[in-house]
């Protein structure tokens, strides 16, 4: 029985969505849903819920690399096997989750975590660095500006001890996308790594006439900067399309609707960094990232420019931020003056918004602080 | 397939955080195509840039979405990977697994794929990463009928609904966000998986304001718990908070010595609607001017628990910057019951009338907050028959061009020039 290529249609099964969620959580999970009442973090990485009916649930959270492989999934079966009853989860951030129901479960499974070198580190709670929710990078993506493991994996090494410890502030969330589309939403984030692009798209008038539907191609630059065009091709005039390149913001939307329009390229794609975005509604209001170092290149295989910039970011913010404040709280209390200042980051003009709704960032009080800038 | 040198990829093996790497070469031993994938992923290294090439459409028979096509630039020198398709797969609600389902879903993927995955992607699908154009037919039909289980979206359609952990092991919790998920997802499985919107369109349900899945930041309809009560205060609690026997924010901060806590200063002082006091020492609050931003309930988890007449607040337009920049979404309906009692009736419905007028007049690749922004919030409200409140503004207006219509002004639009003339020379 399996698939029949003759008779494709027979006995297909569709829309059947995802299994239901209940017949996987543990069975402590499971009896106290929507019992809990408070919970408590007992050591970085280890949460304890209590409920109401008494029972306990320890919950060990375990960093990943989110690429993982079919053989590191059923390693993680095997530890939750071992030590929860064959269940575990996963979170929004890739971190992964084995519970179980009694303290005296925890250290064995602690121990056991603790032997498979470095592939389970515990952390990732409170007020410290989490997982870096990323997207593809090179290792499956069409349009990326960067890689996406690498440099998480660089940078996590270097935050390895934030992991591990709560000695921030307050939580610090990091996220890495890898182009401009942002499938990371990284846009709301403590600290953002953002794959750009730098040089405007090559024309492959070879390729366009087959690949693309050229309205729509000049229909997706949103500054209008794509317009029709003819070339010569093989002798032949071709209806084309020319890039103004003086409009051209480097989003690769052109890319993404046509893809005789390349952009990546070695030189020109890097990191932009961009910080002090919130998705809680804690105290103050969501808030967006917002852009402080421009442009940092793409030096594999560790990125060690991206990886000193967030350790002095982060270093500044440890220092000087009160209990609480998220990393975009404290710049806004501070003042961004003083954040570039604080944070040794040359201010430049490209942290000044040009695009659409710019205006809501340009300052229109007195009120500002003297600091380096002012000459 | 011959194993590749990989001097840059090698010197990511090092370190305290788990290498990919590593566990990528330890899967070549078993599946040698990953040689390739790590062969590939060296050489982008060495060039800095990506080599696979642009989309491709591929899929299963009566899906649109579901699969992401991709194939090598290089496929000469990377033959395993030429097609390296990308499998998405519905996850559970709040991505709890047993081991029988995990391990047998990894029996199936590396049987007919890479042996390589992400647990998971950013929207919340388990992504199985890179297999053959000819195995999509064949997992499909093992994922079904062996599994029982189902693609996920992408493209212009429905994508894969995601939740936070919900009641399932959090206190704050203001409505089911896993049975919500699960509920909706299951109703809209022709949406996910034949795509017939405008642009992408996500739903994220978050059990508090605290939104532990972005729902906020990035999805068109965010489903966010709240309470229309009394936050619920255990002053015997507050007493050992203040006494130092319970440690705030739930131990997050013992990392380092804060010093005693201070309620005044910690919880009191940040209350961003300044409705709290102690009188005493038991705690107030004003509940009336509470916003419920949760922050005295994050830091005081023992003695306050948000109130016990629960729902959800519904806002609409979320989307990261591409095109004309990010938007968070904007608040719509203050607070909606959310209960599978009556199958979340006035949710879906809620749902449906942003779809129906989307549908109609959003234009190609334009997200619904797009939409709302060309076409005003304003007339938004008005399709939705909704009644505008100052909950939907953070303030007024601070023009003077506002759209009159012409019924809503004495006399119409319709005037005569000539009568005009009589008594006003030009």
């Amino acid at each position: 029985m399996g698939y029949n290529p003759d008779k494709p249609m027979e006995g297909r099964l569709t829309d059947l969505g995802p299994p239901h969620y209940e017949q996987f959580m543990p069975p402590v999970i499971r009896e106290n849903k929507g019992k809990w009442l408070w919970h408590e973090i007992v050591q970085p990485g280890v949460l304890m819920h209590k409920s109401e009916t008494g029972d306990e649930v320890y919950t060990i959270r375990v960093g990943s690399a989110r690429l993982v492989t079919c053989m590191f999934i059923r390693e993680v079966c095997d530890i939750a096997d071992a030590h929860c009853d064959g269940h575990l989860r996963f979170t929004t951030r890739n971190n992964i989750e084995f519970m179980v129901d009694s303290k005296d479960k925890v250290q064995p499974l602690l121990d056991d975590l603790a032997s498979r070198g470095n592939k389970f580190p515990v952390g990732g709670t409170g007020a410290g660095v989490t997982n870096i929710v990323h997207t593809q990078g090179w290792i499956h993506c069409h349009t990326p500006a960067t890689d996406a493991s690498g440099p998480v994996k660089a940078v996590m090494d270097d935050l390895f001890d934030y992991f591990t410890s709560m000695t921030l502030p307050a939580q610090v969330r990091i996220a890495l996308a890898c182009c401009l589309n942002m499938c990371g939403a990284v846009h709301a984030s403590d600290i953002a790594i953002l794959g750009i692009h730098r040089k405007p798209p090559m024309i492959d008038h070879q390729r366009i006439t087959g690949v693309c539907e050229l309205p729509l191609a000049i229909a997706s630059c949103p500054l209008g900067a794509v317009k029709p065009a003819k070339a010569e091709v093989d002798g032949k005039e071709i209806k084309t399309v020319k890039v103004t390149v003086e409009r051209c913001m480097f989003c690769g939307n052109c890319y993404t609707m046509c893809p005789a329009m390349p952009l990546a390229d070695p030189e020109g794609d890097g990191i932009a960094i961009l910080v002090g975005g919130k998705v809680s509604n804690s105290r103050s209001a969501p808030k967006f990232s917002k852009l402080v170092i421009p442009f940092l290149p793409n030096t594999t295989p560790r990125w060690p420019e991206t990886v000193e910039a967030i350790r002095k970011i982060l270093v500044a913010y440890e220092k000087d931020a009160k209990k609480y404040e998220r990393v975009g709280e404290w710049a806004e209390r501070i003042g961004w003056e003083r954040f570039f200042e604080k944070c040794d980051i040359p201010f430049t003009e490209k942290s000044i918004d040009d695009y659409r709704l710019a205006y809501d960032t340009w300052r229109t009080t007195t009120q500002f602080k003297f600091t380096s800038h002012i000459k | 397939m011959a194993k590749h040198e990989t001097p840059l990829l090698d010197q990511l093996e090092s370190g305290p955080w788990p290498s990919f790497v590593s566990d990528l070469k330890a899967q070549a031993e078993t599946k040698p195509e990953v040689w390739d994938i790590l062969g590939q992923l060296e050489l982008s290294y060495k060039d800095r840039i990506t080599h696979w090439k642009h989309g491709g459409i591929v899929g299963v028979f009566g899906y649109g979405g579901g699969i992401v096509g991709r194939y090598s630039d290089v496929p000469e020198q990377f033959p395993g990977v030429e097609h390296f398709h990308t499998i998405r797969v519905a996850q559970p609600s709040s991505k709890y697994y047993s081991t029988e389902n995990l391990r047998k879903l990894m029996d199936l993927w590396e049987k007919h794929g890479s042996a390589v995955t992400n647990f998971h992607g950013s929207t919340g699908d388990i992504i199985l990463l890179g297999t053959r154009t000819e195995n999509l037919e064949p997992f499909f039909w093992d994922l079904t009928h062996d599994m029982g289980q189902d693609l996920g979206g992408s493209g212009s359609n429905l994508r894969t609904p995601a939740c936070c952990l919900g009641q399932s092991r959090c206190e704050w919790a203001c409505y089911d966000t896993q049975e919500t998920c699960h509920s909706l997802t299951l109703h809209y499985q022709d949406e996910i998986h034949r795509p017939a919107f405008p642009y992408k369109f996500k739903f994220k349900f978050s059990g508090c304001a605290n939104d532990c899945v972005a729902s906020i930041a990035r999805s068109d309809i965010s489903v966010i718990g709240t309470w229309k009560d009394d936050i619920r205060i255990d002053q015997a609690a507050v007493k050992e908070y203040v006494a130092g026997n319970y440690p705030p924010n739930g131990g997050s901060h013992s990392g380092k010595d804060w010093g005693a806590f201070d309620i005044q200063a910690e919880v009191i002082d940040l209350c961003p609607t300044e409705c709290m006091w102690m009188e005493g020492d038991e705690l107030k609050i004003n509940d009336a001017e509470c916003t419920r931003c949760m922050h005295c309930i994050n830091v005081m988890p023992r003695a306050l628990r948000p109130g016990a007449e629960q729902g959800a607040s519904i806002l609409v337009g979320a989307k990261a910057p591409i095109l004309d920049g990010a938007q968070l979404s904007t608040l719509i309906v203050p607070f909606m019951p959310i209960s599978k009692d009556n199958d979340y009736e006035e949710l879906i419905e809620f749902i449906e009338g942003v779809w129906d007028w989307w549908m109609e007049v959003g234009k190609n690749r334009e997200r619904v907050g797009e939409t709302m922004q060309r076409i005003g919030l304003p007339t938004f409200i008005k399709v939705m028959g909704i009644e505008p409140i100052p909950q939907m503004i953070k303030m007024p207006r601070e023009n003077p061009y506002v759209f009159w219509q012409e019924e809503e002004v004495e006399g119409g639009f319709d005037r005569d020039v000539d009568e005009f003339r009589k008594r006003h020379a030009a």
